[in-house]
């Protein structure tokens, strides 16, 4: 079963200057989601500001600069693992070190289901 | 036995076998909600053939039986193979044999009930998730007793059975650490089908008592799946000990009848055996817990019956623990009646001002303490002030005719 573990950060998480212990941490869990052989993808994103939104309607693009104004949190990065049961993704989802400031929204993907 | 009896004797025959198999099934399908449609129909025929042929050797054989029998005819019906239903039956049909072979149907509902309170469930759905599939309790009932619609309570309940499909919630029971933080989901939502079986109860033998009976059920078999546990042997004492009381808490005529002066004459002694027979195992495991607590508090209550007082102080203590450990506003303000009691109703007034303005806006028994504490320290006036509010905090007529009551004394 896939499930995609979410970060979701203030705006000040990303002001904040890069933090080498976090950092560091961050790329420890990483390596200890490969050496379980659980991990699938994973990517940290850039700040907010560099967003860009498209949509297609009525077959007319538009390109807005992003993101969306009410929005007061932010996807900062997402992994995606695969483990047999929802406990085990909570588990690697409380290891990340991002887990004490931010907030990880864990999901199953579609299709997944029997895997 | 009389014919209620047998009819309660059969009704818990099923419900035993239907909630060990939903879990067993639903721990292997991954799925709680296709398994009980099809073992719905199963237990409705339990409940209406047992009655006449006898509660059969093998309940859960025979549950299963009809169950395939009802899948096979919708198979048929509807002409779709899809692949979700062909497992159930496959599965269905594994049972069979276990259920045929095996002289007790193995018991996994340990599994179903840490699904049911696990923490990835919405928290409201969490103790009607338990009542429906574990006990089978009528969906519409649920609904009335959690005050809600039918319609709403279903939505509730079809998310919560859709979110461990999709989530693929695991049927484990966990290991330590997890294992308190874990358990105290599990009594807790216990607990609140007890207390919501027991806040508004005027009118016994309403779809509320009967909720209290069926968290009392969940709480036996908690204790026999949790036998080394003793937090849930705690929560059973707590539930038996209040239920002990439920003829005491009215009068005849109706009224209102506060704990400390209820006829101890109507209390029943069999439950409250029970009860302190549970205490004493759980004590043995020398781990103390909040249930434990509760239970303890309400075991000096019921020692009235005996002796003929309250020992206060004692109960000082126990709360002293509780607050320690479970600081909820109930213990907080059962703490400050304690002090009031032992003699110490300034210590008492000041405790209940410390409690944060947020948690004690609409609870009612902080203004009823705060009331009777006052008048102990001679300020008529607030107290009456403190009791008008909680009288306008009950839906309980009784409770606040009581309540108003206190504004002459």
């Amino acid at each position: 079963m896939k499930y995609a573990l979410l970060v979701h950060q203030p705006q000040e998480a990303f002001d904040k200057p890069r933090d080498p212990a976090l950092a560091a941490a961050g790329k420890a869990y990483g390596e200890a989601l490969h050496a379980a052989g659980v991990l699938v993808t994973g990517a940290g994103l850039q700040p907010p500001h560099t967003t860009t939104l498209v949509t297609v309607r009525d077959g007319k693009r538009q390109v807005h600069d992003g993101p969306y104004a009410e929005t007061k949190e932010f996807l900062g990065g997402l992994v995606i693992i695969d483990v047999p049961h929802l406990d085990a993704a909570l588990d690697w989802a409380a290891r990340n070190p991002a887990a004490s400031s931010a907030t990880i929204e864990v999901r199953p993907l579609i299709g997944y289901a029997g895997a | 036995m009389n014919d209620s009896a047998t009819q309660a004797a059969i009704e818990s025959v099923a419900r035993n076998s239907y909630g060990r198999l939903i879990a067993y099934l639903a721990a292997r399908a991954g799925n709680v909600a296709d398994v009980e449609d099809a073992l719905g129909d199963a237990f409705a025929e339990a409940l209406k053939r047992w009655p006449t042929d006898g509660i059969p050797e093998k309940p859960e054989a025979w549950l299963l039986r009809v169950a395939r029998n009802r899948m096979i005819d919708a198979a048929r019906h509807h002409q779709v193979h899809e692949k979700s239903e062909e497992y159930l039956q496959q599965i269905t049909e594994e049972a069979q044999t276990v259920a045929t072979t095996h002289d007790q149907f193995p018991d996994e509902r340990l599994k179903l009930l840490f699904v049911c309170a696990h923490p990835a469930i919405d928290p409201a759905a969490r103790t009607p998730l338990m009542l429906q599939t574990v006990l089978h309790v009528d969906a519409a009932r649920i609904a009335s007793a959690f005050l809600v619609s039918p319609a709403a309570m279903s939505q509730r309940l079809v998310r919560a059975k859709s979110k461990i499909r999709d989530a693929r919630i695991p049927f484990r029971v966990p290991d330590p650490p997890e294992w308190d933080e874990r358990v105290s989901f599990v009594l807790d939502a216990i607990y609140s089908a007890y207390t919501t079986g027991w806040d508004s109860l005027a009118e016994t033998s309403s779809t509320h008592h009967a909720l209290a009976g069926d968290a009392i059920a969940i709480g036996r078999t908690l204790v026999q799946l949790m036998s080394g546990e003793p937090e849930a042997h705690g929560l059973l004492a707590l539930m038996l000990h209040c239920e002990a009381r439920r003829d005491a808490r009215y009068a005849s005529t109706g009224e209102y009848i506060p704990l400390d002066q209820q006829d101890t004459e109507l209390w029943s002694r069999p439950m409250i055996d029970e009860a302190e027979s549970l205490l004493r195992k759980a004590a043995g495991f020398r781990r103390m817990g909040r249930y434990q607590l509760e239970a303890a508090i309400q075991s000096i209550h019921a020692h009235r019956a005996v002796t003929g007082d309250i020992d206060w102080p004692e109960i000082l203590l126990l709360y002293e623990g509780l607050v320690r450990l479970a600081p909820g506003i109930g213990s907080l303000v059962g703490r400050a009646v304690a002090l009031a009691q032992t003699g110490q109703p300034a210590a008492a007034v000041a405790a209940l001002d410390e409690i944060p303005e947020g948690r004690i806006a609409d609870y009612q028994p902080y203004w009823a303490s705060r009331g009777h504490v006052l008048r102990m320290l001679g300020q008529a006036k607030e107290a009456e002030k403190a009791f008008t509010r909680a009288a306008s905090l009950t839906d309980d007529p009784a409770l606040r005719a009581y309540l108003f009551g206190q504004l002459n004394c």
